[in-house]
């Protein structure tokens, strides 16, 4: 029963794995292109993790990939963010069809927080 | 496998053809998280338990490594 669990949580993130690669390589923009892929590659790899765990049970291996999974679920938002606002500071443009650009008027903001 | 595999060189596409720096830097973090998830299913096929410390080990250094990247991209500007 866990190792049929595990199998198909495992498939599961393998497809999300794939499609948030196809996704890095379809997108237009750098930002639609960081969304797509982080959140469609750290759900799948989490769940890759969970389904070994499942699969093991909890031994060495499988604790030690539990907290890998919690370690990907902390640490992979803060770098997708940390680089959002990197290449907005470093001025890559938007997308064409973007509709609406939400922090364009904060740019002064964090430079006079950051300067001061 | 394959497919984990296929999803890598894809990354590896958009790191060789990613127009400016921030392109290649997301594609860098994604393959880290990716081959973090190889390394799990290592562990399963192989049944050695030393591919999950590799796969630790990975997914702190590519988090270190995205966020020294992200703070050298804020450093500087691009004049077009």
């Amino acid at each position: 029963m866990n190792e049929a669990i595990g199998a198909v949580l495992m498939t599961v993130g393998v497809l999300f794995d794939l499609f948030g690669c196809v996704g890095l390589v379809r997108l237009p923009d750098v930002y639609n292109r960081l969304q797509a892929a982080t959140k469609c590659v750290t759900l799948g790899t989490c769940m890759i993790l969970i389904g070994v765990t499942f699969i093991l049970g909890i031994g060495s291996a499988g604790v030690r990939s539990i907290l890998c999974a919690v370690f990907i679920l902390l640490t992979s938002p803060v770098a997708a963010h940390a680089l959002a606002r990197a290449a907005y500071l470093a001025g890559i443009r938007l997308w064409d069809g973007s509709v609406v650009d939400a922090y364009a008027g904060h740019e002064q903001r964090d430079t006079e927080v950051e300067t001061s | 496998m394959a497919v984990l595999l296929f999803a890598g060189f894809l990354c590896l596409y958009r790191i060789a053809k990613g127009p400016s720096a921030p392109d290649r830097t997301v594609a860098i973090d994604i393959l880290g998280t990716l081959m973090v998830g190889f390394c799990a299913v290592l562990t399963w096929t192989t049944g050695k338990d030393f591919y999950m410390n590799i796969g630790i080990t990975w997914a702190l250094l590519s988090f270190l490594g995205t966020i020294a990247l992200a703070k050298y991209l804020e450093g500087r500007n691009f004049d077009e």
